[in-house]
């Protein structure tokens, strides 16, 4: 069990900016994200897009936001626990006992959800038979590339993902690769390398081709494809890869008791506290009056976050405001070097 | 103002006035219609206000950008009437249009 003072869903800025609050009032935070990287939606979603609305920077890129921000929390030595959906919370005396999708479990006062629109998980096929395939013949990412070794292997999507695997697995595997139009998004080296193996017989390629329906009782022996003008095949194969990239669903937090407000979470603007006491909702996830969806409100929101957070984990202490500028306790603790 | 009209996937239709310069996303979410998630808030990055233009009307709207086709590719069953709502600024032009959700959006 992982003691702490804060735990802090979401690893996007809003989530990064607060473990920087919470570390100047000397407060200790962990942070758990669902995605295997730091950054939330401005590294998932918009990485190269141009951003102009942070305070002070006239622009920057999600990918330098992101590298900033983690730079500004350095001397806190945080830890991410990447790859982790936190699952269930439940009261334990005066504190919150969370325990994750991998089965780690947190001791703290407080929780912060900066969680943006929910956790990223990958969008799946929306035909009913890939639910019970789901794992057995139908997956959405590889873990260990050997199973699909000699196999029969249809991948669908267009973009890096797709071109990516559909090029390796081509190796060891007999690859189709799926597409709903002719054109593939992923990067040109990618689609031209993809043509490439087409034209020598190791891969071959279908579009405009959607997945209609797939066969088979125990496992999977083919699929059906259709195009928009109604032609249709039929393919035999053993396993259906989807790589359509990921959305982002609220998942487990629903379950939590916190009142919910068309997927945002109503919060007080005094400290950002929900409903219960000790869970606090910033960024895009939380809403009031007035709420704007920008970073630096969600920025703001950390800020008075971490403050409510002192009184939970430090019942004892007086909370003191200082300034970075003058503050030596401040100053201490993002580790300053005196002139 | 011009009206456009959303049909929910059950078949059940809203019509409703939407400013011009508003996105079809836009004038959904602001008046509550169900069916248009808009998860990423407007910046052609999630495929979440995912509709089907009619198809009266499809090709009365402003061409299609490659960006806005790369999002429809992860799209819930889009098909060739597809569109992000995002993507579509309300003008005295589309004064009738109509399009229609998907099933859902993910």
């Amino acid at each position: 069990m992982i003691k702490t003072d804060v735990l802090i869903i979401g690893a996007g800025p809003v989530g990064l900016f607060a473990v920087q609050q919470l570390g100047l009032i000397g407060l200790k935070a962990e942070v758990v994200d669902n995605l295997d990287k730091t950054g939330g939606q401005c590294i998932e979603l918009y990485p190269d897009k141009p951003i102009y609305d942070i305070p002070a920077i006239p622009e920057c890129t999600g990918e330098t936001l992101t590298k900033n921000l983690l730079e500004q929390i350095k001397p806190f030595q945080t830890n991410f626990h990447l790859n982790e959906r936190v699952q269930e919370i439940s009261k334990e005396q005066n504190k919150w006992k969370i325990t994750t999708s991998g089965n780690k479990v947190f001791l703290a006062p407080n929780i912060i959800i900066a969680a943006g629109v929910g956790s990223f998980e990958p969008r799946k096929f929306s035909i009913k038979e890939a639910e019970k395939f789901e794992n057995n013949g139908v997956f959405y990412s590889i873990k260990d590339k050997t199973i699909f070794k000699n196999k029969k292997v249809c991948i669908f999507g267009g973009g890096d993902s797709a071109l990516d695997w559909a090029i390796e697995l081509s190796k060891f595997a007999d690859v189709t690769l799926i597409h709903r139009r002719t054109e593939f998004r992923g990067t040109e080296h990618s689609a031209t390398l993809a043509r490439q193996f087409e034209k020598e017989g190791k891969l071959k390629i279908k579009t405009p081709f959607q997945i209609s329906s797939i066969e088979g009782d125990n496992k999977i022996t083919g699929i059906t494809v259709k195009s928009e003008e109604g032609k249709v095949e039929k393919i035999s194969t053993d396993c259906v890869l989807g790589f359509f990239g990921l959305i982002m669903k609220l998942g487990p937090i629903v379950e939590w008791g916190l009142n919910l407000d068309n997927k945002t979470i109503p919060v007080n603007t005094e400290n950002f506290q929900t409903n219960k006491e000790g869970i606090f909702a910033i960024g895009d996830i939380c809403t009031y009056p007035g709420k704007l969806k920008l970073i630096l409100s969600g920025f703001h929101e950390g800020a008075l976050a971490a403050r409510g957070c002192f009184k939970l984990a430090r019942p004892n202490e007086k909370y003191r405001f200082e300034f970075t500028t003058t503050s030596k306790t401040l100053q201490e603790r993002i580790g300053v070097k005196k002139k | 103002m011009p009206k456009i009209t959303y049909t929910e996937h059950s078949g059940k239709s809203h019509t409703i006035e939407v400013a011009k310069d508003l996105t079809v996303m836009e004038g959904a979410v602001q008046n509550n219609i169900p069916g248009i998630d808009a998860d990423c808030g407007g910046a052609c990055a999630c495929a979440t206000c995912h509709v089907y233009v009619d198809e009266q009307w499809f090709d009365k709207l402003p061409k299609i950008e490659s960006s806005e086709e790369d999002m429809l590719d992860v799209a819930y069953e889009p098909n060739q009437f597809s569109r992000l709502g995002c993507q579509i600024t309300v003008t005295d032009d589309l004064d009738g249009l109509v399009v229609k959700m998907p099933s859902k959006q993910a």
